[in-house]
């Protein structure tokens, strides 16, 4: 008897935590990435704190940006090579759900830790205390569109022996508006302003890209099963 | 014409070079852009004709001696 | 209308058409293009703010507006070719990225040309030219993508949903720019739009909008009968056409 569509997405869920588990490795090196481009930015722009203070949020989004980039090629390759994700596309299970799923579970071993190791690294930087809830709830929401919009460009280049460089380029101009919403909630907040239109706004690209970004996964992973 | 002279036209004021490197470089982009499918498809055309000759070629050539012994 | 859906699947009509509508089109769009340049350059007063340089906007409107039109084309050629499976919207929609990206930079160039004596600098972190940068990455990415594939088939399906995840984030990019250049923005530099233009002003750049649409159109046809060629190598007709 197949289980019920939720029920396989939990399972879903639960395979893909376990398999991440099984290898912390893997889920400290977005960290590590992240801790060592904050260090990257002072060595370049000079130790000022004040300068330092100013480009904060925009530094940390960027890295937590190119964090998310990083990790998106793997989100379907494993299974690709083993020949599950041709099993699942065969599955009677809603794609759509199964393919949230596996983004979700990224975006817990990543975007998630990303946004609650984020204060450490904005303190660092001389963020102010009061933009640190923010940054962290922007990181929030932010890096779940960024690991949807991945999402797509994974299944576009799942079939692809040298996808990762050409992903960069596919799903970078999507991260874009992302980018402008978060930094700019930070920011907003850091100069004493209010940041909750930026929020809501982050919001509702969520709401969006939980929406439309599956449906797109879903089409282009059968497009690069069928290659 | 705007201008009085021709030479008024290549200055405009200051601003001719600007001016006619857009245009100049916008006519080089279009001319390489209309210029290159052209080019190509003369390219291809011939590769295949000369690879249907050859065909026609070595099947003449096969069915020649082949005509001859019989 | 059901048999000239049939047609427009069918290579060699499609082939044949695109070759007998270039055979006026192409002139018609040189000399409109060459008229409205002449027209814009020689025989239009200078702008009273920005003097002669505006003249560059004869190029560069029409170069930006027909950028992003060619998006859209191609993103709908890639819906058709998906949903439809239409072989021939698949060849659109490859021939449309080129053309595009072409177009793209033209108006990126142009408007970089333009900034260096109205704003002093050669780029500005413009909301406008900060688009069309993205949409030049939108462009590469789709060529990138497609080159990437071995399998050209799949490459057409790949890049069609990849076109379509575009036009769907195009209007939020766009106006997530304008809005965080509003935000950025310094007052003293202010570029109005073109709403007070002069009609002396407004019917040359009209015509010359009207002949890139039309540059457009051939330079697609042109790329698509490439491609058409190209995929029907092994064909009857085209080894009669080839061997005529």
């Amino acid at each position: 008897m197949a289980p019920g569509a939720l029920a396989f997405c939990s399972r879903i869920l639960r395979r893909q935590l376990v398999l991440a588990l099984r290898r912390p490795v893997d889920i400290g090196n977005p960290l590590l990435f992240f801790a060592m481009v904050v260090a990257l930015f002072p060595l370049g722009l000079g130790p000022a704190p004040a300068a330092l203070a100013g480009f904060a949020p925009g530094i940390l989004w960027i890295i937590a940006l190119l964090a998310n980039l990083l990790t998106a090629d793997n989100l379907f390759r494993g299974d690709f090579e083993d020949g599950s994700l041709e099993q699942l596309l065969l599955s009677p299970q809603p794609l759509y759900l199964s393919v949230l799923a596996y983004t979700l579970a990224q975006w817990l071993v990543t975007g998630l830790l990303l946004a609650l190791v984020s204060p450490l690294f904005a303190v660092m930087l001389g963020l102010s205390a009061s933009a640190i809830p923010v940054l962290m709830f922007s990181l929030l929401l932010g890096s779940a569109v960024l690991s949807l919009v991945g999402g797509i460009g994974a299944a576009l280049t799942v079939g692809l022996k040298r996808g990762g460089m050409l992903i960069a380029l596919l799903i970078l101009p999507f991260y874009m508006p992302v980018l402008i919403f978060g930094s700019a909630a930070v920011q907003a907040v850091a100069g004493g302003m209010d940041a909750s239109a930026h929020l809501a706004i982050l919001g509702a690209m969520l709401c969006f890209a939980i929406a439309l970004a599956p449906l797109a996964i879903g089409a282009a992973l059968r497009i690069s099963i069928d290659a | 014409m705007y201008f009085d002279s021709f030479h008024a036209a290549l200055v405009m004021d200051g601003h001719g070079a600007f001016v006619w490197a857009a245009y100049a470089i916008t006519a080089m982009v279009l001319i390489i852009l209309l210029l290159t499918p052209v080019l190509r498809s003369r390219r291809l055309r011939r590769e295949l004709a000369g690879e249907i000759r050859r065909r026609e070629m070595t099947q003449t050539g096969r069915e020649g001696p082949h005509a001859s012994s019989t | 209308m059901w048999s000239f859906f049939h047609k427009l699947g069918s290579p060699p009509w499609l082939y044949r058409i695109a070759g007998s509508i270039l055979s006026w089109l192409l002139p018609l769009t040189l000399v409109a293009l060459a008229a409205g340049a002449v027209w814009g350059l020689l025989y239009t007063a200078p702008d009273f703010r920005q003097g002669n340089s505006y003249r560059i906007i004869y190029i560069h409107v029409p170069a930006a507006v027909v950028a992003l039109a060619g998006y859209y084309v191609m993103a709908i050629a890639g819906g058709i070719s998906l949903i439809w499976k239409m072989k021939m919207a698949d060849v659109a929609m490859k021939s449309c990225a080129p053309v595009g990206a072409a177009l793209t930079f033209i108006a990126l160039v142009t408007g970089s040309i333009w900034g260096k004596p109205t704003w002093g600098t050669w780029w500005v972190w413009d909301a406008r030219i900060t688009s069309m940068l993205i949409l030049l990455f939108l462009y590469l990415g789709v060529i990138a993508l497609y080159e990437a594939y071995d399998n050209k088939d799949a490459a057409g399906k790949a890049c069609a949903v990849l076109s379509l995840v575009g036009t769907v984030n195009i209007p939020i990019i766009y106006k997530s720019v304008d809005w965080w250049y509003s935000l950025h923005q310094p007052a003293s530099i202010k570029f109005t739009g073109e709403s007070s233009i002069d009609p002396s002003m407004l019917y040359p750049l009209l015509l010359m909008i009207g002949s890139f649409y039309a540059l457009f159109t051939c330079a697609l046809l042109m790329n698509m009968r490439l491609e058409i060629l190209r995929r029907e190598a092994r064909t009857g007709w085209v080894r009669k056409l080839v061997g005529a």
